[in-house]
C-alpha cells in the first residue's frame, strides 16, 4: 500500500510546487518592478506593449466605456427633450433592468438605466454601458408591455454586443496612440489632457453619428434582433412579441421620415429574418395585470 | 499499470483543484458587484467587490462563478469580471508594477473624469444633468423579480 501512495503522492507535491511557482513569479515580477529590479530596457518594453495596447474597441476598459456612454447621451440629450414622468421612466426601468439582468452582459461599469424621450419620432438609442433611451414615438408602436420589453431587449442587445463601441473611428486610437500615453504612467499634462480630450470628442462624434444619422450596419440590427429573442425567451417573455412590434412599426413606418426610418432596415425586412428564428410561436394575450400596469404606465403618454 | 489506474481518478480531482489555485484570479470590472449566496442574481447579497478588487475563482456555474476576495466568498456574474489586471489610475502604484502590459487595463490612459471634465468644458451646451439623474434610477433584484411575478411573467 504504502509503494502505491508514494508516487501519486510525490507527483501530486511536484504539481503543487509548480502551482506555488506560477504565483510566486508574479508576485515576484511585482515587486522586481515595484522596486527597480526591473532593468530599464525592461520597463521600456513594458510601456510599449502597454502603449500599444489602446489598439481597437476591444482594448477600452468598462470604465472608459462608461464615460464614452454618458458623453453619447449627454450629446443625444442635448437634441431629444426628456419625457418628465416619474411613473413612465420608474416602468421602463423595472422593465429594462429585468431583461438586462437575463442578457448574456448583465454587468457594466455603471449598470443599465432607462430613460423616455418626449419626441413623435419613432426612435431608440443605446449609449455605449447601458444608458438607454426611447422616444415617445418608439413606445406607440407597442401595443403591450411584451412589446415594449422587444424594443428594450434589441437595445440591450446592441450594449452587449458592443456595437457603439465598434463604430469609433480606427484613426482614433492611432492618434491616440500618437499622443504618446507612456507618459500616462503619471497624470496627464495640460497638453496631453487637451488631446487625449479632443479625440475622446472624436469617438463621441462617430458613435452619435451612427446612432443618429448612418445607423450601424444591417448585420448589426439583425444581431441585436437575434439577441433581443434570447433575452426575451430568458425572462419569460414571448418573443414573438418582437414579430408583433416590427409589424405595428410597419404600419407607422415612413421610409422618408426621421430617425428609426434613416437609421434601420425596414420593419418588413427586419421581420422576415425574425420570424426564422421564433419556429412558430405566436403572441399570446396579456395577462390583466400585465396589461393593466403598461396601460397605466405609458399607455396615456 | 493498475494501480496507476486505480490512483488517477483520485488524482484529477487534486490537479484540478492545483490549476485553478495557480491561474485562477480575476479583476472586478464594474464600479461595485455583489457577492452572492448562490449562482443567481436571487442569491442573497453576501459582500461588496469595487472596480480593480482582485478575486480568486473558486468555482464556476454557466456564467456564474464562485470567488474569493477579501469582502469575503460568494457567486457573481462573469460579465462583472476581466482577466485582466486593472491600473485604477494613471500613476497609481499598480499600474506600475503590474506583471506585464498585456495584463494591465489602461484605466488611467484614455478616458476618465478629468478627460470628461475637460470635454464638457469646451461642449457647454451636453445635457449631462439628465445623464446623471437617469443614472440614479435603480433597480435592484428583489424589485425586478417582483416586478416579473406580479406580471405573471415566467
Amino acid at each position: 500500500m504504502m509503494t502505491i501512495l508514494r508516487k501519486p503522492v510525490l507527483l501530486l507535491a511536484v504539481i503543487l510546487f509548480m502551482a506555488g511557482c506560477t504565483a510566486v513569479t508574479e508576485i515576484g515580477t511585482q515587486i522586481g518592478t515595484g522596486s527597480g529590479l526591473i532593468s530599464e530596457q525592461e520597463g521600456e518594453s513594458l510601456k510599449r506593449v502597454s502603449n500599444a495596447a489602446i489598439k481597437s474597441f476591444e482594448d477600452i476598459t468598462p470604465e472608459q466605456e462608461y464615460y464614452i456612454g454618458r458623453a453619447v447621451a449627454a450629446s443625444i440629450l442635448q437634441t431629444y427633450p426628456v419625457l418628465e414622468n416619474d411613473a413612465a421612466n420608474e416602468y421602463l426601468n423595472l422593465l429594462g433592468q429585468t431583461l438586462a439582468m437575463a442578457s448574456d452582459r448583465p454587468e457594466t461599469f455603471g449598470g443599465y438605466h432607462f430613460l423616455l424621450l418626449d419626441s413623435d419620432e419613432i426612435n431608440a438609442f443605446a449609449a455605449p454601458g447601458g444608458l438607454v433611451l426611447v422616444t415617445r414615438g418608439m413606445v406607440a408602436c407597442c401595443r403591450n408591455e411584451d412589446e415594449l420589453a422587444a424594443v428594450l431587449a434589441h437595445e440591450i442587445g446592441h450594449v452587449q454586443n458592443k456595437d457603439g463601441l465598434r463604430a469609433i473611428k480606427k484613426s482614433r486610437w492611432t492618434s491616440l496612440a500618437a499622443i504618446g500615453l507612456e507618459e500616462g504612467m503619471r497624470n496627464l499634462g495640460n497638453e496631453d489632457l487637451q488631446a487625449v480630450a479632443e479625440q475622446f470628442s472624436g469617438c463621441i462624434d462617430d458613435i452619435a453619428q451612427t446612432l443618429v444619422v448612418n445607423g450601424y450596419a444591417r448585420s448589426q440590427e439583425v444581431e441585436a434582433d437575434a439577441s433581443a429573442v434570447l433575452i426575451l425567451g430568458n425572462v419569460g417573455y414571448n418573443p414573438a412579441a418582437l414579430a408583433g412590434m416590427l409589424g405595428e412599426m410597419d404600419q407607422r413606418w415612413d421610409p422618408k421620415g426621421p430617425g428609426f426610418a434613416r437609421t434601420h432596415p425596414s420593419p418588413s425586412d427586419r421581420l422576415g429574418k425574425v420570424q426564422a428564428l421564433l419556429t412558430g410561436t405566436a403572441e399570446t394575450a396579456q395577462p390583466a395585470v400585465r396589461a393593466a400596469r403598461f396601460q397605466g404606465a405609458v399607455g396615456g403618454i | 499499470m493498475r494501480i496507476l489506474r486505480r490512483v488517477w481518478p483520485l488524482l484529477l480531482p487534486l490537479l484540478a483543484v492545483a490549476a485553478l489555485a495557480a491561474s485562477q484570479m480575476m479583476s472586478v470590472q464594474v464600479r461595485s458587484g455583489q457577492l452572492r449566496s448562490k449562482p443567481s442574481f436571487l442569491g442573497q447579497v453576501q459582500g461588496s467587490v469595487a472596480y480593480g478588487d482582485r478575486l480568486e475563482v473558486l468555482d464556476s456555474r454557466g456564467p456564474w462563478l464562485q470567488v474569493k476576495g477579501e469582502a469575503g466568498q460568494g457567486w457573481i456574474h462573469s460579465s462583472a469580471l476581466s482577466e485582466k489586471k486593472i491600473a485604477l489610475k494613471s500613476g497609481d502604484k499598480d499600474a506600475a508594477t503590474g506583471a506585464s502590459g498585456d495584463e494591465l487595463a489602461l484605466a488611467g490612459k484614455g478616458f476618465n473624469d478629468e478627460v470628461e471634465a475637460e470635454y464638457r468644458a469646451g461642449n457647454p451646451k451636453l445635457d449631462y444633468g439628465w445623464v446623471d439623474r437617469m443614472e440614479k434610477f435603480k433597480v435592484d433584484a428583489a424589485a425586478a423579480q417582483r416586478f416579473l411575478k406580479e406580471g405573471g411573467v415566467q
